[in-house]
Order: C-alpha cells, then sequence, then structure tokens
C-alpha cells in the first residue's frame, strides 16, 4: 500500500470507526426504537389484522409487510444516522476538525455516509431476526436483497448528509424524517400492494421513489413486484450517484460549513 | 522560505461587511509572531482563511510555499490549529478526541495513540484521558485544544487566544510549553488579548485594525518607540503632601504613589527625591504593559 493510500484508508477509517462508536454507545436511542416499533408492527399488523387479511399472491399478509417493514428501519436508520450525526458535529462546530484536515471531502462524504449504511444493516438485521420468530422468509435472490440495501441505505445516508449541511437548528433535521420521508414511506407500499388501488393512484404511486426500493427488497425477499426490478436498480443507482455530487460539491463550495 | 506569505489578503462577508482589505504580512519559519487586534478587526477572519475555514475574497496565502487553493491539502497537513472557541465533541473522552483528530490527518492508530499519550502527558491531562471532554475544567479543555492542534506534529502551529480564561499557574505552564516548542523549531502564530503574553512570547508582531495592517515589526523596535512608562510606588507610611519636584508624580492614595518617567531619565532621580523627602518605598512595578500602552495609542 503506497503512503498515500494508507492514509486516506487511515482517515475513512477513523470516520467509520468514530460513527460506529456513537451509534453503539446510544443503542437505546439508535438501534432499540426500530426494533421494538418493528415487533409491534409484527404483532398489530400481522398478527391480529394481517391474520384476517387473505393472501397476497400467494404469501399471507405478514410475509407480505416484512420487507417493507425492513426497508422502513433502514431507510429511517441510514439518514437519521447520518443527519443527526453531521449535524450534530456542525452544531457543537467540531466538523472544524474535518475541515482543517486533510481528509478529501469524498472520504468524509464516504465515512459518514459507511457509518450510515452499517446502522441501517444492523438494524436491517434486527428486524430480519426478530422476522423469522413471526414468518417464515424465503429469502428468493440474496444477491438482490443486499444490492437493494446497500443502494438504499446509501441512498438514504446521502440524503441525511445533505440535510445536515443546510440544517441551521434542530427543528430542520426532523423535517424531513417527519413531513417527507414517513409520508413517503407509508405510501410506498409497505402495506399494501399497489395493484390493490384504483389506477389513479397506482399512477401517482409510481412517482414515489421509495415504491421501487420497497418492491425490489420484497422481490428479492418472494419474488413478487409490483414494479420492474431493473427500474428499481437503475433509478437507485442513479439517484445515490447524483445526491452523491451534489454532496461534493456542496462540500466543496462549503456551502451550510463555510462563510 | 517563509513559514507564511499573506498578499493582499481581501475578505468581503455575504452580508457586505469588508473584514479584511488587503492585508500582507509575512512570518519567517521558525518565527514567534502575534497577530493583534482590537475585537473585531479582523484576526479571527485572517486565522480562519489561513485554517480553510473561511473563502477568502481575494489576494494570496502559503504555507511554506504552498498555495492555499492550489496546493490545499499540502497546506492543511502543515498547519495545526488551537481555536479560541471550544469546538471539540463535549460527549466524547479526551483520549479519542485527541486519536480521532491524529486519524483526520492520514496518522495510523497505533502512532496517534502514541502521539496522544507523548501530548498528553507533557501537558498533565494523562489522569484524564478516558474522561468525557464536557467534564473538563476550562484550563484542561485549553490544553485539550493545544494537544489536539499538535498530535499531527505540524510544521506551523496556530492559536487564537489559546490561554483566554484560564489561572495565572496554567497561563505560564502553557507558556513555557509554547515557548520551548518554538526552541524546538516550530513556527508559532499567536493571537491574544494578553499583551503581556506577547511581549513575554513573540519576537515579531502585526497589528490589525479595521481590516488592516496598521503594524508589523518586531517587538523589540516596535517597544522602542515608548517614550514614558508609568511606575506605581508602595509606601511604608502614609503621606500628607508630595514633595515638591519637576517630575510628573501623582498621589493615588496616601500609601500609593504613581510616577511618569521619560525614556532618557533613569529611575534614580525620583527615588532620591522620595529618599530626601523622609519618603520610605517598599515596592515598584511597572503601572501597565508597556506593549498594551503602544497599542491603545495605535487603536484608538
Amino acid at each position: 500500500m503506497t503512503n498515500n493510500v494508507r492514509q486516506i484508508s487511515n482517515m475513512f477509517m477513523t470516520i467509520v470507526r468514530k460513527e460506529i462508536g456513537r451509534f453503539l454507545r446510544i443503542w437505546t436511542q439508535t438501534l432499540l426504537p426500530s426494533v421494538i416499533m418493528t415487533v409491534l408492527y409484527f404483532i398489530v399488523f400481522g398478527a391480529f389484522i394481517g391474520s384476517q387479511i387473505r393472501s397476497i399472491d400467494g404469501f399471507s399478509y405478514m410475509a407480505f409487510i416484512v420487507p417493507g417493514l425492513i426497508m422502513m428501519g433502514v431507510i429511517n436508520n441510514s439518514y437519521s444516522n447520518v443527519v443527526s450525526s453531521f449535524f450534530g458535529q456542525k452544531f457543537q462546530r467540531a466538523v472544524e476538525e474535518l475541515l482543517v484536515s486533510p481528509t478529501p471531502n469524498w472520504v468524509i462524504l464516504l465515512g459518514y455516509s459507511v457509518g450510515g449504511v452499517l446502522r441501517g444493516f444492523i438494524v436491517g438485521f434486527l428486524i430480519v431476526i426478530t422476522a423469522v420468530f413471526f414468518v417464515d422468509l424465503p429469502f428468493y435472490n440474496i444477491i438482490l436483497i443486499l444490492l437493494l440495501f446497500l443502494l438504499t441505505a446509501l441512498f438514504f445516508s446521502l440524503a441525511g448528509f445533505t440535510n445536515a449541511i443546510f440544517a441551521r437548528k434542530f427543528d430542520d433535521v426532523s423535517i424531513v424524517p417527519t413531513f417527507i420521508l414517513t409520508p413517503l414511506t407509508f405510501l410506498g407500499g409497505v402495506f399494501y400492494s399497489i395493484d390493490a388501488l384504483p389506477v389513479f393512484w397506482q399512477t401517482v404511486s409510481k412517482f414515489n421513489p421509495i415504491l421501487y426500493m420497497i418492491n425490489g427488497f420484497r422481490y428479492g425477499f418472494l419474488g413478487i413486484s409490483d414494479v420492474n426490478i431493473a427500474v428499481s436498480i437503475f433509478i437507485l443507482i442513479l439517484f445515490t450517484a447524483v445526491m452523491f455530487f451534489v454532496n461534493l460539491y456542496l462540500l466543496k463550495k462549503g456551502i451550510g460549513l463555510k462563510q | 522560505m517563509n513559514a507564511l506569505d499573506i498578499q493582499e489578503l481581501q475578505k468581503i462577508y455575504p452580508s457586505g461587511t469588508e473584514a479584511l482589505k488587503g492585508i500582507s504580512f509575512s512570518v519567517e519559519k521558525g518565527d514567534f509572531f502575534a497577530l493583534l487586534g482590537p475585537n473585531g478587526a479582523g484576526k479571527s477572519t485572517t486565522i480562519n482563511i489561513i485554517c480553510s475555514l473561511v473563502n477568502k475574497s481575494g489576494g494570496e496565502v502559503k504555507i511554506l510555499g504552498h498555495d492555499l487553493v492550489k496546493d490545499n491539502i499540502k497546506v492543511k497537513s502543515l498547519l495545526g490549529l488551537v481555536p479560541q472557541e471550544f469546538n471539540f465533541s463535549i460527549f466524547e473522552k479526551v483520549i479519542d478526541v485527541v486519536v480521532a483528530q491524529a486519524g483526520y490527518y492520514g496518522m495510523s492508530r497505533h502512532d496517534a495513540l502514541a502521539s496522544a499519550e507523548k501530548l498528553l502527558k507533557q501537558l498533565g491531562l494523562w489522569d484524564k484521558r478516558d474522561a468525557v471532554s464536557r467534564t473538563l475544567s476550562g484550563g484542561m479543555k485549553r490544553k485539550l485544544m493545544i494537544v489536539r492542534g499538535l498530535v499531527h506534529d505540524p510544521e506551523v502551529l496556530i492559536l487564537d487566544e489559546p490561554t483566554a480564561g484560564v489561572d495565572v499557574e496554567t497561563r505560564r505552564e502553557m507558556w513555557k510549553f509554547i515557548t520551548d516548542l518554538n526552541k524546538q523549531g516550530k513556527t508559532i502564530i499567536l493571537t491574544t488579548h494578553y499583551l503581556e503574553e506577547a511581549e513575554q512570547l513573540c519576537r515579531n508582531i502585526a497589528i490589525i485594525n479595521h481590516g488592516q495592517v496598521i503594524e508589523n515589526t518586531s517587538i523589540k523596535s516596535f517597544l522602542s518607540r515608548l517614550d514614558t512608562e508609568t511606575f506605581v510606588l508602595d509606601l511604608a507610611e502614609p503621606i500628607s503632601n508630595l514633595p515638591k519636584s519637576d517630575l510628573e508624580i501623582k498621589k493615588i492614595d496616601a500609601t500609593t504613589l504613581e510616577i511618569k518617567i521619560a525614556k532618557a531619565d533613569t529611575i534614580n532621580k525620583p527615588i532620591k527625591l522620595l529618599d530626601q523627602a523622609g519618603i520610605k518605598v517598599i515596592s515598584m512595578h511597572s503601572k501597565s504593559n508597556r506593549l498594551e500602552e503602544l497599542f491603545v495609542k495605535l487603536t484608538h
């Protein structure tokens, strides 16, 4: 390994180690709530209400909602990890430690994003473990599951980073998850197939990017989807790449960070 | 080669405030340099531009010959900053704050831990390494910022008000530490409101006022411009009247006198006068810091 590559690797690992340490230190705030919430969803929507609902494409209602619930956990945790961590650093001005250092912008961005992806992965994994107590999951295509998880977690980590850059106060950190992410996730087919909607709302739903993520993920688990999987992957790769370069531009210009 | 070269540096904030109006000065390698000025003069803006925390509006900055913009990564690796405000994560342990900073400069964890241990021991913080940083006293927080600024062994160390709000003992300990660093060859650039600090530690100064450099010289030549000095004398017994003389003597209270002496005169003359009048002097000190007198004259 050349000296330069070793230095970059040390910079990257410092950020990742710090991020992992942060969310593990406050695991009751970062990891546990999603698991408890999902167990409640399983009990209420899966066991109590789900038993009254007919099967969808041959799968029980409980099995149908599991991929969406995992994706919901991944989206929320990847996003909130990066937005709260980076904004916290900004708020305490500790971000200046990074800005004065020779750590390149792409390493800062990648380091924080990987932190978000790892939290998303741990939460997703915990939800899967919880789910197998309630339902028999087929894991139709494990590579597709991992690919869609990775792309979704990365995209929302990057989106959280953008939110943190523009946020000026703590209220700004919760606006997007409350007013945009949660509605889009709930309307993205976590609890229903869009086939059950009138044609007009089916068309409207197709403008919701989270629909493609949830359905892609559901296809990975169950082998069924409301949308084309290739389109899902293409849209995710495109959005992730755009978000990455938007953040790099913001960091280069110092928007929200420098005067 | 100079450690720092600033040419026509300009900063206009989005609000339209012109914080720096094209300042120029240089700092030699190995120098102990003070950047002085009243509040809002442009000192912190200058430092923040050098350290890439503020974007400049015009001009040129070079660190050891490397351009701030064209060779930004190299410039950053040569600098260490001890900022004015506490800006470490208050939830992290002391050792983690320092080791993470070393990591941001590309140091391996092994080297970072070794460097952190050495510096924390030197500044008496080793016993506090596992304490959460917010629990440290004000003086310890200042020391932590010095350790953090030095952990990657920078060529140029910039200290922005490093001893603000610390007790005398800690301040003197920090002065000794910084002076030793300078003796080892590190270039030190200091801003401070304690002009005694600048007078004791630094060899050269630049004074900024209203975004312009109004003085850039050595401390020695700057102080040589001082034409009078005021001494405060504590008397053994109270006096009612002052002895008659052509000297500028002022009675502050019954046991305290203030004497202004021209630079060309000696201190023997007033002492002799008081002695002849039977007035016993038990102690004497300079009324104010000499640099402070000149500073006030220049900036007001």
